[in-house]
């Protein structure tokens, strides 16, 4: 057997390699639009975003003390709390993928439930600070804001629909125990409450400027003002976070720190360029071919119609995106035609759900709740589409 | 004694059990290292952010990498 395998593999390989169109076209341009795609994203978002943003996301994971957020969506908050928090949560929560399926069967298990369980599921993957700072960076701040705004939004609404569809049954189940959280986070480490805020808006402040969009030609406003200047800002916020990191923190802090941050990047980095150069192979940069032609997404995605919405939200539903990729094969997307409004719903449909985590959803909750899930998912992200495609125009 | 890690299979879980294991070797004693991997389990714990330690079904600590430092002064404590 395994030496069939191999002749197999061997006759395989030899064919491939022979009938090579390595002169067609159609052949080396989606190579090259992949590599380029690759160039593209080394060149403009490695230093001034990802970097920046994996190192907040380290600072996050371990200076924020994520057991006063997850006191909050214990069995005794006050709900209407509760599905705030849940809703806004995953932006400190949340930073790696791994961690948004526990939380959610911890929550709906031991915590307040099915509603905040599920509105804590459906925004947590879309408002994570590298989700949210990528999107905003590559596809352009108005997409950023509007996937954050919208996740929020409508996790809230799932959450109290399905609340409400099973309230009978929500009623009846007794949250039973109470969370556990171990040890509390060690001593604050004598940082006062601002001083690590300033620690953070440091980082960020530094990111926003540096990364400040050049004006529209003719624009004299306060954004064209400040696009002068970026570099004398982002550099004072750069100087701000060296004198805090000398002065504030302890040198067996900032180890942990950088760890993970490099787990972060370990964990997340690898599969978000594989995502960029399949993006570049099969839809090309924007304005460019790949493998799939553009007029074939144009007629799928373009636009903003109820078919287009609705389609990209199936799509986005089922797919399983790694964390990041659905930004790099969404830029190619948005550049071989698809709509604004397609965009968003595959956005808030994508991340939340997969093939994958529905199996995984399925064995929390049952499978009757998980395709009322997957069916509100895919309406409101349809919805919101539709919305934001309107607005945009 | 009985050390579990919770955590459904990312590094960070690795990172725990290695330092674990480490604890262990440095003190020199009997304990049993067991992975708990299913969701529905580590939720009965009452642990939503992994990875997690449990030493003799009590949670030390969640949604952090204890170091081996702190594995240690915990079992030292249970003695």
């Amino acid at each position: 057997m395994k030496n069939q395998l191999k002749v197999f593999v061997i006759i395989g390989g030899f064919l491939l390699f022979y009938f090579l169109p390595l002169e067609s076209f159609g052949f080396r341009n989606p190579i090259f639009e992949a590599l380029a795609m690759l160039n593209m994203y080394a060149r403009e978002h490695v230093i001034f975003s990802l970097i920046p943003a994996f190192l907040i996301a380290g600072a996050i994971y371990q200076f924020l003390d994520q057991n006063a957020v997850l006191k909050y969506l214990g069995a005794k908050t006050n709900k209407v709390l509760a599905y705030f928090v849940a809703s806004v949560s995953g932006s400190v929560l949340t930073v790696c993928s791994c961690t948004v399926l526990p939380l959610f069967s911890g929550i709906y298990k031991k915590g307040a439930g099915l509603g905040p369980a599920i509105a804590f599921l459906y925004s947590g993957p879309a408002i994570n600070v590298l989700a949210i700072i990528l999107t905003a960076r590559v596809l352009g701040w108005q997409l950023g804001l509007a996937r954050a705004v919208g996740a929020i939004i409508f996790s809230v609404i799932i959450g109290l629909c399905m609340h409400f569809i099973f309230l009978s049954e929500e009623k009846e189940r007794q949250a039973n125990g109470e969370l556990q959280f171990g040890v509390n986070k060690s001593d604050s480490d004598g940082r006062t409450g601002v001083q690590n805020l300033l620690y953070f808006i440091s980082m960020i402040g530094f990111m926003v400027f540096a990364n400040w969009a050049r004006p529209q030609a003719g624009d004299q406003g306060l954004w064209a003002l400040i696009f002068q200047v970026k570099w004398y800002l982002a550099i004072a916020f750069a100087l701000l976070f060296i004198y805090i990191l000398i002065n504030w923190f302890k040198k067996q802090e900032i180890t942990p720190w950088l760890e993970s941050s490099w787990s972060f990047t370990q964990q997340i980095l690898p599969l978000l360029f594989l995502g960029i150069f399949f993006a570049g192979l099969l839809l090309g940069r924007p304005g460019e071919e790949g493998l799939i032609p553009s007029r074939f997404v144009a007629t799928l995605v373009g636009g903003n119609s109820i078919s287009a919405n609705f389609f990209a939200s199936i799509v986005g539903a089922f797919m399983y995106f790694a964390t990041l990729t659905e930004i790099p094969i969404l830029q190619g997307l948005i550049g071989s035609g698809m709509g604004q409004g397609p965009a968003l719903a595959l956005l808030l449909a994508g991340p939340a759900l997969s093939l994958p985590n529905m199996l995984v959803i399925r064995s929390v909750v049952g499978t009757k709740k998980t395709f009322i899930y997957v069916v509100l998912v895919v309406i409101m992200a349809t919805i919101s589409g539709m919305v934001y495609g309107n607005i945009i125009q | 004694m009985k050390i579990e890690i919770l955590g459904m299979g990312c590094p960070k879980c690795k990172k725990t059990t290695q330092n674990a294991q480490l604890a262990i070797e440095e003190l020199g004693i009997e304990a049993e290292i067991v992975k708990v991997e299913e969701l529905d389990k580590i939720t009965e714990y009452g642990v939503m952010m992994t990875p997690a330690l449990v030493i003799d079904g009590e949670v030390k600590v969640a949604g952090k990498i204890p170091s081996k430092q702190e594995i240690i002064s915990w079992i030292e404590v249970k003695k």
